[in-house]
């Protein structure tokens, strides 16, 4: 048997690593095998990686092991942060994916330099332009999560006009490229320009907004792979930027939905403009308040409690005090599950991974469609650090800005109550009048300091 | 329009069919393993970016090459990693008893 040329090893190699990228999703859609597809991602990449190591074009290794140890070490401690910190790390990453597609297709520019064909000089304008923008737009979302920069929406007026401006210089500088590949020092002038735009169009977006942002970058950054793959002719990457790309898609058009915005709304960037309206106008209303006492004993006579999650949970690192509870109400019998939104936390599924952590089985966290019709049998819902997504106005108020925008109907329960530090309006700056119900009680303090009091009495009140 | 960018096109549309009927089976369970894997799996730039830093042309290309290696082989190693760190939090009602 004749040794097979190199060439057409890489090709089988990458192969395989395209059909177990396809298989490492089709596992990923349950708990049971979504394991199994992070292995054969895992085997995928070793597979993909080695082969591409003993490329005949791949001369020098100095500069490549140097940069892989470096990617290691990077890499590992990003892989191991807590769970709150996922959405962060997860921007980061959207960032580094973007960076590297686009210091990929720079490189490709200059190698061609000056006779790069006016069909490569549009592909790989494109795909640098993208990349460019969701470097630095992945860099600011990750620090507006990590509250580096302030999480409230930047706004000032003419901002989408001098945002699209922008874009559109960019643009025009890659069409004069095309007109003219030789005329390289336009280059450099379009990558500046496209790394502004990303800035200018992440810092008007406010931190509630985040799970569409990141999701509306997630597709960015495999959309740029893939416009690389058509830049280098690489199948694998076409795939890989396709699935990457069409699963960050998919995933704002969810996000969407459960906020019901538009999806041009969300293509223009222009999140940031439904939270700077007014807040609704005040007006002096009674509100119920009650200790942890009173509240303990009404959930200890409950026989069926849901619980809903926000970010406030996250932020009060309440995740695993929760679980004590969950814990203390299932050993009185009483059936405890989770009504998760969508667009509940700063990524999608963020609460579903907090709650994993804290070690709730998977089984009690419900969607949105699946709870909503079992409010009316609840006794209790109780709400920790959720605000919007709880607001009935979204059902009845015209004029409120997330009026459309379906919502968990905890109104709906038998009592509802409330974990929250005071009275002040969430992140969104809407009043949300769920707070003046009859059956409504604020329970006021800090969600996991409140929680652990809640446990306590009734876990006090199991041993009489 | 070369052949190649036929082909490409080929790829990349009949791979977002694939992508988008897959994707929409996830449970929005594992919204975020879904982010964290596609994005170790979208770090397959890697792969360009080892040729571009390995193969000599000129300082420039070295450079960006090895910048690109380092910053796609961290989301290739940390995706994968978090994503299995995350998964094996999610354990069913019967999983947590036994």
């Amino acid at each position: 048997m004749t040794a097979l040329p190199t060439e057409q090893l890489l090709h089988a190699a990458y192969l395989v690593a395209t059909v177990l990228f396809i298989l490492a999703i089709k596992w990923l859609s349950s708990p049971v095998s979504a394991r199994r597809g992070v292995l054969a991602g895992e085997i995928a990449a070793a597979l993909a990686v080695g082969a591409t190591l003993f490329n005949p074009e791949v001369v020098a290794y100095k500069w490549i092991v140097v940069t892989l140890l470096i990617g290691a070490g990077i890499g590992i401690p990003l892989g191991m942060v807590h769970m709150t910190a996922v959405p962060q790390r997860t921007a980061l990453s959207h960032a580094f994916g973007a960076l590297s597609a686009a210091l990929v297709g720079i490189s490709e520019f200059y190698v061609g330099a000056p006779h790069v064909s006016r069909f490569s000089m549009g592909e790989i304008g494109l795909e640098v332009i993208i990349g460019s923008l969701t470097f630095t737009g992945s860099l600011i979302a990750a620090g507006k999560l990590q509250e580096i920069l302030p999480q409230r929406p930047i706004v000032y007026r003419g901002q989408n006009f001098v945002s699209l401006s922008v874009l559109a210089a960019a643009l025009l500088l890659a069409v004069a490229l095309v007109v003219n590949p030789a005329n390289t020092a336009l280059f450099p002038i379009m990558v500046a320009v496209a790394l502004v735009f990303g800035v200018l169009l992440v810092t008007p977006i406010g931190g509630a907004d985040m799970p569409t942002v990141i999701s509306l970058l997630n597709s960015y950054a495999g959309f740029s792979a893939a416009l690389l793959g058509f830049v280098l002719n690489s199948k694998v990457l076409v795939v890989a930027g396709a699935l990457d790309g069409s699963s960050g898609f998919i995933l704002s058009v969810i996000m969407c939905k459960a906020m019901n915005r538009s999806f041009t709304n969300v293509m223009f960037g222009a999140f940031g403009q439904i939270q700077a309206s007014g807040p609704a106008v005040k007006e002096e209303r009674v509100v119920r308040s009650a200790v942890a006492e009173e509240a303990a004993g009404i959930l200890a006579a409950a026989s069926k409690v849901v619980i809903v999650p926000g970010y406030g949970m996250a932020v009060a690192q309440a995740q695993h005090k929760v679980r004590e509870l969950y814990d203390a109400l299932s050993k009185r019998g009483i059936d405890v599950v989770f009504a998760i939104h969508p667009v509940a936390g700063r990524m999608p599924g963020h609460m579903n991974v907090l709650l994993a952590e804290a070690d709730i089985p998977y089984d009690k966290l419900k969607d949105m469609d699946d709870i909503n019709g079992d409010f009316p049998q609840t006794d209790v819902a109780l709400i920790i650090g959720a605000n919007d997504v709880t607001n009935p106005a979204a059902r009845t108020d015209k004029s409120s800005p997330i009026y459309g925008m379906p919502i968990l109907d905890v109104d709906k329960a038998r009592t509802v109550m409330v974990i929250k530090r005071g009275m002040s309006p969430g992140f969104a700056g809407i009043d949300n009048p769920l707070y003046y119900l009859d059956r409504t009680l604020m329970l006021f303090g800090d969600a996991k300091q409140f929680v652990g009091e809640l446990v306590r009495e009734i876990a006090g009140g199991a041993s009489h | 329009m070369p052949a190649d960018f036929i082909s490409n096109l080929y790829v990349f549309i009949l791979a977002g069919f694939v992508g988008f009927e897959l994707i929409k089976r996830v449970s929005p369970l594992l919204h975020t393993p879904l982010m964290s894997l596609t994005n170790a799996l979208d770090a397959i730039v890697v792969v360009a970016a080892i040729i571009i830093a390995g193969r000599q042309q000129n300082t420039l290309s070295t450079v960006l090459g090895s910048i690109a290696v380092a910053a796609s082989f961290s989301n290739m190693v940390g995706g994968f990693f978090i994503t299995d760190r995350m998964l094996r939090m999610f354990k069913s009602g019967k999983q947590k008893k036994s």
